[in-house]
Parts: structure tokens; sequence; C-alpha cells
């Protein structure tokens, strides 16, 4: 492992248009954050339509896509979950030399630590489960994390000591902002109008159809309407009285100075509660989990970041003197379940994309290609058919909590 | 970090406390007539509101007692913190 450091290509003079909005179009798409986008090239790519908008009230990615800790990986315990987010590892592999830009996919490899016997036993059930669903996945010896990550501390002389670890090798990171501005790009070649700053105010319907939507730029006509507005879906789904099992929570994380390539993987543990890499330039980014109280301010608790260092020092002594030089937050919507919601509305027309809570970004160009499905045909595709939102009614859960190998 | 007002303690760091989400969901009546629908309202929907929402916190480093509060989701405001009443808080 011990990805090779290199530098992102330098974006092109101009990547997309800032066209004026129409005053309708085939399909609207509200959000472009990585799913908004992806959405919008696989619905130009793979069906063909290209009278297409994707609205945004910031700017492009500049939402929990710009913010996120860059972990991609598919190691997901339930058949439903390891289908959706391998179909999305298979295609990060392609997508670099699809979109002629690299943005730097490097799989490095996660580990995803365990650290009671309990844990054991839940890894390597979900070990096993990877197998079955042929993803690839290995169980590793504290001996063997050791050769792998020897920064990490595996000796026996901590409150939780490392009693194994699942590792992924295909897993790793990938550029974010760079994935976002290369698909913005093609999908600006095949003709998507990208609108920044055009907040979605409602929608305009016709009975039980959407018949396009209400932005702070006007009204704007939509043959078929997509949500992909991450933690602020169910502010716009209240308008049309949908009510979806959302609540959305501050998710923060936080970057050191740069420093020395010596994190050579991904580690995530979910007992002690952090996840932690080493970005491309050298930063150590870390990240844990979701304050517990709603919140749409974008900023976290610092009791977040205390249980999170601490739990990073205990983990990596060696980061004991790295300071921290930037924190943020996103806003990100949880379901229950612990899994997103994906697929048709009561109104026709109208489709939503959400409830990706603290793991979307591993599932973009996955989510995009069958969202994109759903929104051209009508009907979900395969992979995301079990991720209706009747799913809360007829109680087929997709219950990932704690099996997903993160807490969330 | 939130400074949150126990009605009977007063300011205390957040880490004192547990959050309980949406305050005033009471569990159905008559459940032998309730439809799936209701149930999984019941059991899964909750208000998610950017801006004001009632809701439960209990002061578990403290005195352990459970009360409503008014916060505002976007701005962390918090308003009228009172003993969990059966009566919605509004005040
Ligand atoms: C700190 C943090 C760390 C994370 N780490 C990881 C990780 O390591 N791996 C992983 O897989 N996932 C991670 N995630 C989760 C991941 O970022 C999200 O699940 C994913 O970005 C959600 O999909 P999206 O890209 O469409 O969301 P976003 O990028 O948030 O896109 C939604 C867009 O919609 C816009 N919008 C919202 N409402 C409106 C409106 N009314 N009108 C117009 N536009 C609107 C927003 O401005 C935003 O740009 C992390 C998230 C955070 C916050
Ligand atoms: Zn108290």
């Amino acid at each position: 492992m011990g990805a090779p450091r290199h530098v992102p290509p330098d974006p092109s003079a101009r990547l997309w248009r800032n066209p004026e909005p129409k005053r309708g179009y085939d399909v609207v798409i509200v959000g472009a954050g990585g799913h908004g986008l992806a959405t919008a090239y696989y619905l130009a790519r793979n069906h063909g339509i290209r009278d297409i908008a994707v609205l945004e009230r910031g700017w492009l990615a500049g939402g929990n896509m710009a913010r996120n800790t860059m972990i991609i990986r598919s190691n997901y315990l339930l058949d439903e979950s390891a289908a959706l987010y391998n179909h999305a590892l298979n295609l990060w592999e392609q997508l670099p030399a699809e979109l002629d830009h690299d943005f730097l996919l490097s799989q490095r490899g996660v580990l995803n630590l365990a650290h009671t016997e309990q844990e054991v036993r839940d890894a390597r059930r979900r070990s096993f489960a990877n197998e079955l669903n042929g993803v690839d996945t290995e169980w590793v010896t504290p001996e063997e994390i050791a050769e792998i990550c020897p920064i990490l501390n595996t000796s026996d002389e901590v409150r939780y000591p490392v009693l194994g670890a699942t590792l992924q090798r295909r897993a790793g990171i990938a550029k974010h902002d760079h994935v976002a501005w290369a698909l913005a790009r093609k999908s600006d070649e095949m003709g998507v109008d990208f609108i920044q700053g055009c907040e979605v105010t409602g929608f305009t319907t016709d009975g039980d159809r959407v018949t396009g939507v209400q932005t702070d730029l006007g009204p704007i006509a939509a043959g078929r309407v997509g949500l992909a507005a991450a933690g602020r879906t169910s502010l716009l789904t209240d308008t049309l009285g949908i009510r979806l099992p959302l609540q959305s929570h501050p998710l923060q994380a936080l970057a050191s100075e740069l420093l020395e390539p010596v994190h050579p993987c991904v580690v995530m543990s979910n007992h002690v509660h952090v996840y932690c890499s080493q970005a491309h330039k050298g930063e150590l980014v870390l990240g844990a989990g979701i304050d517990p109280y709603n919140g749409y301010s974008r900023r976290g608790s610092i009791r977040t970041i205390e249980n999170q260092l601490a739990a990073a020092v205990e983990l990596f002594p060696i980061f004991a003197r790295a300071h921290m030089i930037r924190t943020w937050a996103g806003t990100v919507d949880v379901t229950p379940d612990a899994s997103p919601i994906i697929g048709p509305t009561p109104y026709e027309n109208l489709f939503v994309n959400c409830g990706w809570g603290t793991g979307g970004f591993k599932a973009t160009p996955g989510v995009g290609w069958v969202f994109a499905h759903t929104i051209a045909t009508g009907e979900p595709h395969p992979i995301n058919a079990p991720y209706g939102m009747e799913r809360f009614t007829t109680g087929a859960l997709i219950d990932e909590h704690g099996a997903a190998a993160v807490a969330h | 970090m939130l400074l949150i007002r126990c009605p009977w303690c007063g300011n205390r760091e957040e880490t004192e406390f547990r959050y309980g989400g949406q305050a005033h969901v009471h569990h159905p009546q008559d459940t032998s007539t309730l439809d799936d629908q209701a149930w999984a309202e019941y059991l899964f929907i909750r208000d998610n509101p950017c801006g004001e929402l009632a809701e439960r916190w209990v002061h578990t480093a403290g005195c352990r007692r459970w009360f409503n509060a008014i916060r505002d989701t976007a701005t962390n405001r918090m308003r009228a913190e009172l003993p969990s009443a059966r009566k919605p808080v509004t005040r």
C-alpha cells in the first residue's frame, strides 16, 4: 500500500458555463452536490436527456460535498447496501478515465478496527457477508495491522486494545472537489445548465403532479424534478405535505497542518469513534460522529472534537504534537435505519434522494447512476428498489445501524 | 459547546446533558385501530425544522430530570426551558 503522492492537475480555465436559467427544463435537479452532479451526468450519458438544470442555493459542490472526509469503501453488511456501494466503487474505478480528469482516487485500503470481543464477532460476520457479496475483504490480526499501518498503537497497554480489523484493499479516498469539478465539466459539455445562487423554495403543482419549482430567481417549469438537497430535503418535501423520516444534524471534520507522509491507509474505529487518513497534500483529516441534536447551523460542538482527538491520540501516539488548523461542519440528514431514501414520491414527477447521513460521498457515482435511471424511467433501478420511502410503513428496513462499520 | 439551562440547576455545559429529540410526541391511543401508516408516523417521523423546535433534554450528569426547551436549530438559541409538561410549551 502507501499511495504515491502527486498533485492534482490544474483546473481548466473554465470548467462550466454560468448560464441564466431557462423558463423550463425536461429535468430539474435540486442541489449541485456530488449526488446532483452525478445524477445529471448519468441522465445525459446513459439516458440521452440533455435539457437539464441543476439548481444550487450556494455554490457548486459547496455543501457536504466540500466538507466530507473523502472516504470511499463498500464493506457494508446488508445485501442491499453492498450492492449499492459496490456498484459505486466499480464506477469510481473507471471514472477518472471516463471523465478525463485525475481526481486522485487512491485505493490505499481502509482498516475498520475492532476493540471488543463483540466487535470482533460483528466485524468477522461483516467480512463473511462481504465475501458472499463479492466485496473484497480480509480479516487482519493486530500483527498484520502493525505491518500495514506502523504508526497505529497495537499494544495492549491501552484502554481499548486493537483486537483485529477488517481490511478492504480497494477502498480509499478521492479528492472530493476534483470529483465534483470533473462531473460538472463533462455534464456541462453535454449541455447541462448549472445555476448557482438559486434556492428552490417550493414547487408548482397541478393536482398530484409536480410541474416545476419555485426559486428565488422565479418559477422554473420541469417535466421531472429530482431532489439531491442532502440535509435540507425535508424542508422542501414539507411544503408538499410529504413527511419524510429525516433528522438533520451537524457533522464535523478537522484537518491538521501539512505533515510528511506517515499514514499509509485509512483507519476507522467505531468503538472509540474516530476515523483518520492523510490527505494527498499531507494534512491529517479526522472525523467522528454526528452531534446528537438537530441542527442546520453547520457548527458542531467542541465536545465531539475533544472525544475524537482523545481517541485519535490514543490510537496514533505520534499525532499528539500535530496542530489541528481547521474544523468545519456540514448538515447531514439521518434516517431511522441509517440507510438512504432513493425513489419516487406520492407526487408524480417528483423523486427523492436523501438520508445519506454521514456516508454518501462514497456512493456518489452509484447513486447518480440509479437516481438518473429512476428519474428517466419513472421506476427505480433494481439496486435502489429496496430504498423507497414506503419501507418505513411496510417495515422492510435496511438496518445498517452499527453494522455498516461506523456508528451513524 | 452549547450552554443549556436546566430548570432546576441553572446553566450547565452541554456535556452534562443528553438529547431526547422532539417533545410532545405521545404514544397513540386506541392502538388496535391504527393502520401501518399511522404507526410509521409515530415510530419514525419527527419534525425537522430549520428554526424553532420544541425538544426534550435530560440533565444526566446533574439532577437527572427531563425538561423541555425550545431551540432554534439554525442558531442554537434556546428559550423557555421548562419541566416536562403534558401540554405543549410555547411560552
Ligand atoms: C464532516 C463530514 C464528513 C463526511 N465524511 C464522509 C466520508 O468520509 N465518506 C462518505 O462517503 N461520506 C462522508 N460524508 C457524507 C457526504 O458528504 C454526504 O452524504 C454527501 O455529500 C451527500 O450528498 P450530496 O453530495 O448531494 O450533498 P451536498 O454536497 O450537501 O449537496 C446538496 C446540495 O444541495 C444544495 N441545496 C440544499 N437545499 C437547496 C435548495 N432548497 N435549493 C437549491 N439548492 C439546495 C446545498 O447547498 C448542497 O450544495 C461526510 C459529511 C460530512 C459533513
Ligand atoms: Zn438539573
